[in-house]
């Protein structure tokens, strides 16, 4: 990556009209950006823009897009709301060293099929905010192809539900074979995001059955995500070695939400 | 464009291009600790301090550094010698060249707590790749340091 001009923004204006330009990138953390064989025109950078805090309210936490990973690993709000399931999400991702960079907005514009952050963030039920386009799904955004926008905060409602999250990994630190971020609502509705499939991660809502045992609702759960996922090969794992994973991520999760 | 920073205490001001990484340029003002080991912001071997985060330097832009503080492990002679004489004792390390940046990591987490537990330890210093040995003897040469430590501090109470 090469890089010509470098521009601190003064205002979200400002960083959305570079941005319009096609050799122009907005940083993030600059992991992913810097790897890239890319020649950049200006490097727009939105860290002098007040957005790396996580303000939490009855309602909910709005997350600066330069808030880095290691803020979310360490943030005790989130921790509490999520029973620690945010924190397991990033925990494993490379280092600490890594995660102090490695920002929020990034990894959600970016919509890496292998992103932890994103299949966390779906099962969260968040938005994103976006410049000009507003308030957006997250489930929506993940769809959607990458445009010129500026991603500024990503929004978690608080509701009445609990999380959990896993993931395989063949060693600690390296890139999931497979995500699995987990909800179920006062309602008894349970929501599954699996990600590195190692396309970007999906998002299913399944009702539960209040005349069914735990164990059957976990088998049905998992035979529902098996038959509707779609999984690929790749140096990390197989097709059908993910769709097994699926199943088993799915079940350890109802077992552990109740 | 110019930049301002205060590295290892001093206030440096120097010139540097759009893309330069806080990595060159902290070597270029001889910090020669700060290794690149891998170019795809995986080995910890470039750790520094950046406002006493530890990052990695390969992967920030030194226009991002413009205004902010850069330690690196020629600024904390004192604390790494006495944290690294344990582990030179355990022969952990053959080529040394990962040592810079483990010790810098090493150091944020004795700040960051005072006593780990060695899952935390693991945790911690899991981005630091060594390819000589097996981590075991850093873990036991934290351990003995960590144990040192503490003894110290009750001694003087």
């Amino acid at each position: 990556m090469t890089i010509r001009e470098y521009k601190k923004a003064e205002s979200l204006e400002e960083a959305w009209q570079l941005n319009q330009k096609k050799p122009n990138r907005v940083l993030g953390g600059m992991i992913w950006l810097k790897m890239e064989k890319i020649n950049v025109g200006t490097a727009i950078d939105l860290s002098g823009l007040g957005l790396d805090t996580i303000e939490e309210t009855d309602e909910g936490f709005s997350i600066g897009a330069m808030v880095t990973l290691r803020q979310l690993e360490l943030h005790p709000g989130l921790a509490a709301y999520t029973d620690g399931a945010v924190r397991e999400s990033v925990r494993h991702i490379v280092g600490v060293q890594l995660r102090n960079l490695a920002t929020v907005g990034g990894s959600i514009y970016s919509r890496f099929g292998f992103s932890d952050v994103l299949t966390m963030f779906l099962a969260l039920n968040a938005s994103v905010e976006l410049y000009k386009g507003g308030i957006v799904p997250l489930a929506e955004y993940a769809q959607r192809p990458y445009d010129r926008d500026i991603l500024v905060r990503v929004i978690v409602p608080k509701e009445d539900a609990k999380f959990c999250y896993q993931s395989v990994r063949n060693s600690q630190t390296d890139i999931p074979v497979l995500t699995c971020a987990a909800a179920k609502n006062a309602a008894g509705e349970y929501r599954f995001a699996i990600g590195a499939r190692p396309g970007k991660a999906v998002l299913y809502t399944l009702p539960a059955d209040a005349g069914e045992t735990p164990e059957l609702t976990s088998a049905r759960f998992a035979a529902s995500i098996r038959s509707r996922i779609k999984t690929e090969s790749n140096m990390r794992g197989s097709a059908e070695y993910r769709n097994h994973l699926a199943g088993v991520l799915v079940k350890r999760a109802v077992k552990q939400l109740g | 464009m110019q930049i301002n920073l205060i590295l290892n205490g001093t206030k440096v001001s120097v010139d540097v291009a759009a893309d330069t990484l806080l990595l060159d340029l902290v070597r270029s003002q001889g910090c020669a600790s700060v290794k690149r080991g891998c170019e795809t912001s995986n080995c910890g071997l470039c750790t520094v301090f950046l406002e006493d985060k530890p990052v990695l330097s390969c992967s920030v832009l030194a226009a991002r550094a413009d205004g902010k503080r850069v330690t690196t492990l020629e600024g904390l002679q004192e604390e790494a010698a006495e944290f690294g004489a344990f582990i030179a004792d355990q022969g952990a390390e053959q080529c040394g060249f990962c040592n810079p940046g483990f010790i810098m990591n090493a150091l944020a987490l004795f700040r960051e707590k005072e006593s780990p537990t060695e899952e935390e330890i693991k945790e911690y210093l899991s981005g630091n790749l060594c390819r000589c040995s097996g981590y075991e003897g850093q873990l036991r040469g934290i351990l003995n340091f960590l144990a040192w430590k503490k003894q110290k501090q009750e001694a003087a109470e």
